[in-house]
């Protein structure tokens, strides 16, 4: 289907945009947007950027709802030549600080409500030139107070309507398109560098598999700083579809209704949906031009599928598994799914995937071990990160070739299809996203009177791993679960935030003083067991 | 009331009766669900899926109307 040969993200949208200029590329919170409008939008954006000095190769982080204006940034960014990092619209301070430093980021592009709750703990950000407020408090200039003055403060709207100029258009596909940021183990969030020539390839590879065509129209209710949403609109982009992009999945109800109103046919999903699905579900509902549905993150379990089947009676359901690092790994075909259930299948078109025994074999079937991958796919490596892009990448069979270690251990049976078994590090995943046991406990450690914290993921029905959180207090301390879960909520995104919190007298320990991770998983189950742990509910 | 009892651990002070609370970013389709459980046991309502949409869920003055009516019937 794709003969012309794309080299840059960016050039997906020239292509559809010539081809189709009136055609729906967006349909959000009640507005329809078209290619064209989409690609005047960009390129407006990205004559803004270069306007504050935002040149080939610098970083422009994003932190917007899903909006029209988030979708146009991603390709505005890449038109500038620059590189873009998505954030969620749940950043808090600490971490915006953390990832404008980390990143050296020349330009913010941000919600007005973050802005003004953000804006007084960010400073100082040396390589930071310019912000631009989307959806200010009504529609006034941003607030700019604590802002050092070399720093340009405009409202979004005020940025991209001064005057069009030529754009210099120098990136190649080796250039990076887009850093984005992954829970790490250490606690500090890892800057995953993508180029252009990974994130196409991902691209081409996923819509390959999904044999995505001009007719679909896809339903994205994943945050886009989730590689998984971002994905949804480059890949719409790709195949010149339609993306109806909401807010949040919140009021499910409201969201599907559209489904049989905009004629979607893709519906991607992550287990908490489907949990989520199954509630409503019980009540009727069904939704029969659904032609497929992706899911990703954690295995969907039996009754997931039995929900999503009823729901969406004629779609096809793919069961897959990926990571940030090199986007997506594998894919179950439908037609495999009662026969394998809760394998994760084959590695998808352009990829190679191994498994490392503990014996130091390679093997693609009836085996156990780390699963190793390779593909244009694979990320850079981690930004300014040498230590930790060493111990994911190591060097390949071709001189200057790296593999992926994953850190997941996985089965292949005889056929060499792929089943999950679990994570070698200690990081949780919760609603499908990664949540470091570390960074959570840094931020209970500064509470004043905590002497020690565990975090551990316990399963839950619904979000896949719950965060639960064991707490030691210093003498005369006296926190209640409230409280520390207030503590929490004021400065992590939402599933980041422990649903259930213990206090302890001690932390059961190694005879090296290393926390038993062990003993404390025990403490949580018989916790759960004896229902005296408080839930923030 | 209701989010006294509901929402516990979320700071409520800075919460105003109309405010949305999905773009307070206070419920997602998790805490959302739960609230509409909460809302069906605690009140003794049945919630239908076409009930359970913003206009009914998304303000807590929007709540109380609704339980209102609901108990009115």
């Amino acid at each position: 289907m794709n003969v012309s040969q794309v080299t840059r993200l960016h050039e997906y949208l020239e292509r559809t945009t010539s081809r189709l200029p009136d055609k729906a590329a967006l349909v959000c919170g009640g507005e329809r947007v078209t290619w064209a409008q989409i690609d005047s939008a960009a390129t407006a954006l990205a004559c803004a950027l270069r306007r504050r000095e935002v040149e080939r190769g610098d970083r422009v982080v994003i932190c917007l709802e899903n909006s029209v204006e988030s979708c146009v940034a991603v390709y505005g960014v890449l038109r500038a030549d620059a590189v873009f990092s998505l954030l969620s619209p749940q950043t808090k301070a600490e971490k915006l600080r953390y990832v404008l430093l980390d990143s050296g980021a020349r330009c913010l592009v941000v919600e007005g409500a973050i802005w003004d709750a953000c804006r007084p703990s960010l400073w100082p950000l040396p390589e930071l030139l310019s912000v631009s407020v989307v959806r200010t408090a009504g529609n006034q200039p941003p607030a700019r107070e604590g802002v050092p003055p070399a720093v340009v403060v405009e409202r979004y709207g005020d940025a991209v309507s001064g005057a069009l100029s030529p754009l210099p258009d120098a990136s190649i596909s080796i250039d990076l398109a887009s850093i984005v940021y992954t829970s790490g183990s250490t606690g500090d969030p890892k800057g995953v560098m993508l180029t252009h020539q990974s994130m196409v390839a991902a691209a081409e590879s996923i819509t390959t598999y999904l044999r995505n065509r001009e007719t679909d129209v896809v339903l994205n209710v994943l945050p886009m700083s989730f590689d998984y949403g971002l994905y949804q609109w480059l890949m719409v982009t790709l195949f010149s579809g339609t993306l109806v992009l909401e807010r949040s999945f919140s009021y499910p109800m409201a969201v599907l209704a559209q489904i049989d109103r905009e004629g979607i046919t893709g519906v991607p999903v992550v287990p908490t949906i489907a949990s989520v699905l199954r509630t409503y579900a019980k009540r009727g509902m069904r939704y029969e031009g659904v032609r497929y549905v992706t899911n990703t993150a954690a295995a969907l379990s039996v009754a997931h599928i039995e929900t999503l089947r009823r729901t969406f009676p004629n779609a096809r359901v793919y069961s897959m598994y990926g990571l940030t690092e090199c986007k997506r790994v594998c894919y179950l075909p439908p037609d495999d799914l009662d026969r394998k259930p809760t394998s994760v299948g084959r590695p998808m078109p352009n990829m190679e995937v191994f498994i490392a025994t503990p014996d130091g074999r390679r093997a693609v079937r009836n085996a156990t071990g780390e699963l190793v991958v390779r593909g244009p796919q694979v990320m850079r490596g981690y930004w300014r990160k040498p230590a930790e892009t060493a111990e994911w990448l190591k060097p390949g069979d071709i001189p200057g070739e790296f593999h992926l270690w994953t850190g997941d251990q996985f089965r292949a049976d005889e056929e060499g299809y792929l089943y999950f078994l679990g994570r070698s590090d200690d990081i949780i995943k919760s609603r499908g996203e990664k949540v470091s046991p570390r960074e959570v406990e840094n931020v209970i450690y500064s509470l004043e009177g905590v002497k020690e914290v565990a975090i551990v993921g316990v399963p839950d029905d619904v979000l896949g791993d719950a965060v639960h959180a064991f707490v030691v207090l210093d003498e005369g301390a006296t926190y209640s679960a409230v409280d520390i879960i207030q503590h929490c909520t004021q400065r992590l995104e939402n599933f980041m935030v422990p649903k259930y919190v213990t206090f302890l007298a001690s932390i059961p320990k190694t005879s090296s003083g290393k926390i038993l991770t062990r003993g404390i998983r025990e403490l949580a189950r018989s916790a759960m067991a004896d229902q005296d742990t408080l839930s923030r509910k | 009331m209701i989010l006294d009892s509901f929402l516990g651990g979320a700071p409520d002070a800075a919460l105003g009766d109309d405010e949305s609370l999905d773009r307070a970013h206070i419920v997602d389709s998790v805490r959302a669900l739960e609230l509409l459980l909460f809302v069906e046991e605690h009140f003794g309502i049945t919630v239908e899926n076409e009930e359970a949409v913003p206009e009914n869920f998304d303000t807590v003055s929007n709540i109380v109307a609704f339980i209102e009516r609901k108990r009115a019937v």
